[in-house]
């Protein structure tokens, strides 16, 4: 268990611990439970009403925008760690430092447009 | 072989019982500042056995899925919530050489893995075929994607600080004038973790009072638990995390470095209590605004500062 994979042979062990505890608690709650189902109890939550319609309603999803937003930035952000790590070494200096700002006009740019599109005000 | 079986063991342990625990700091520390007494009876001394209690009748319950459920789905959901936070907590240093495995790249591996945890709700709401948790369903996406940045950025700042990813080099390389240095960054992370742990004031997506606990609104006995424990095992991961990139994790005078590190995770804990006890909920707009014209610049601006006083 030592090494680059041997360290994540330890983390994949783990998941699975973490799945047999998950059906472990599953497991010990169908041997102590009851089960007896009616067709009042499988029916929709919806305040004590009958339900209305599907579930899977149409409803209108305003978070569409963050969505385009975060994908922009978070392809971004995910190249900051690599650069993270050595853009203080030496041979480097203010080049990196530069670039940085570059990097961070360009997101400060983009959340400016949003704002300034009226993207995060709803009213 | 046996060294890192008694690592897992113990990681297991602590992924058990420290929820509990800030379940239980939860319960007494609420209900005093509310001036009630909280759970009194069971166990005998301060109600301290409330939630084993809680956890035997949860087990007992029928396992009750709706008839118009997206079965397979319903069913692992809660699984999807759980199981990241105990991944996570592999990488965790508690004192030096006291962790499960250290990563290279434990701090990407962190914020990767925490991510999928909240797929858990979102799958929990579109599965349960109701309306309710349809909507803390795509409020759950949206508070996720816009808290992600934030938290993303964030972290990096401490990436650029330390010169490394691995969790145990972070700790080693912190000084104690990080704290002001680093002091934006650790709350923009804080907050932001926080709201992607749904908890108060960041908790529109379950919001008891309006849409009836979201995505967990069809959720009955031992799935609801598991939920719970997630967010309880969730707010011991936020707290460990700030505790190891923030605030030196072991490092601290007199005492012994595990000591350290549990002091300042239970304090965070606290404070995540006390925040839910002091504010009131956000409305959606406030909260994607606060995202995005609040922690994404403080992040960045952050960024800027690591990066000068890193590299003059």
């Amino acid at each position: 268990m030592t090494g680059y994979f041997g360290s994540y042979v330890v983390v994949a062990v783990l998941l699975g611990i973490g799945v047999a505890i998950f059906a472990g608690g599953l497991l010990i709650n169908r041997l102590l439970r009851p089960d007896r189902p009616t067709a009042e109890k499988l029916t929709t939550y919806e305040c004590g009403v009958d339900p209305v319609g599907d579930g899977w309603a149409q409803s209108q999803i305003r978070y569409y925008v963050f969505t385009y937003l975060y994908v922009v930035f978070a392809v971004d952000a995910v190249f900051l760690f690599p650069w993270a790590t050595v853009f203080a070494a030496p041979g480097f200096g203010l080049t990196t430092l530069v670039e940085m700002f570059v990097f961070l006009a360009f997101i400060a740019l983009g959340i400016l447009y949003a704002w300034r599109k009226r993207v995060l005000a709803w009213t | 072989m046996l060294d890192v079986a008694i690592r897992l063991v113990v990681i297991i342990g602590a992924f058990l019982l420290l929820p509990l625990i800030v379940g239980q700091l939860e319960h007494k520390a609420m209900a005093h500042m509310q001036s009630r007494l909280g759970p009194m009876y069971a166990g005998g001394f301060h109600g301290w056995a409330q939630l084993i209690a809680d956890g035997v009748k949860f087990v007992q319950k029928e396992d009750v899925i709706p008839a118009a459920a997206d079965r397979t789905v319903f069913r692992i959901a809660p699984a999807v919530g759980l199981v990241p936070y105990l991944v996570v907590m592999i990488v965790i240093p508690v004192a030096p050489g006291w962790y499960g495995v250290d990563l290279d790249a434990g701090l990407f591996f962190v914020l990767a893995v925490m991510g999928i945890g909240v797929l858990g709700s979102i799958m929990a709401g579109w599965s349960s075929a109701n309306k309710y948790s349809v909507l803390g369903g795509m409020r759950s996406a949206a508070q996720l994607m816009s808290y992600e940045l934030p938290l993303v950025l964030a972290a990096s700042s401490v990436a650029m600080a330390a010169g490394t990813l691995s969790l145990s080099g972070i700790v080693e390389a912190w000084q104690w004038w990080w704290l002001p240095w680093q002091g934006i960054g650790a709350v923009v992370f804080f907050v932001a973790g926080l709201a992607e742990l749904r908890r108060p004031p960041f908790d529109m997506p379950i919001a008891e009072s309006e849409i009836i606990m979201g995505p967990m609104t069809e959720y009955t006995g031992i799935r609801f638990a598991l939920f719970m424990l997630a967010e309880y095992a969730g707010i011991v991961v936020l707290s460990a995390l700030t505790t190891v990139l923030f605030l030196g994790g072991w490092q601290g005078p007199w005492l012994p470095g595990a000591v350290w590190t549990l002091i300042k995770i239970f304090a965070l804990a606290f404070v995540v209590i006390w925040v839910r006890v002091s504010y009131p909920r956000m409305r959606e707009d406030q909260l994607q605004k606060l995202a995005w014209v609040g922690l994404v610049p403080l992040a960045l601006v952050q960024l800027a500062l690591t990066g000068v006083v890193k590299v003059l």
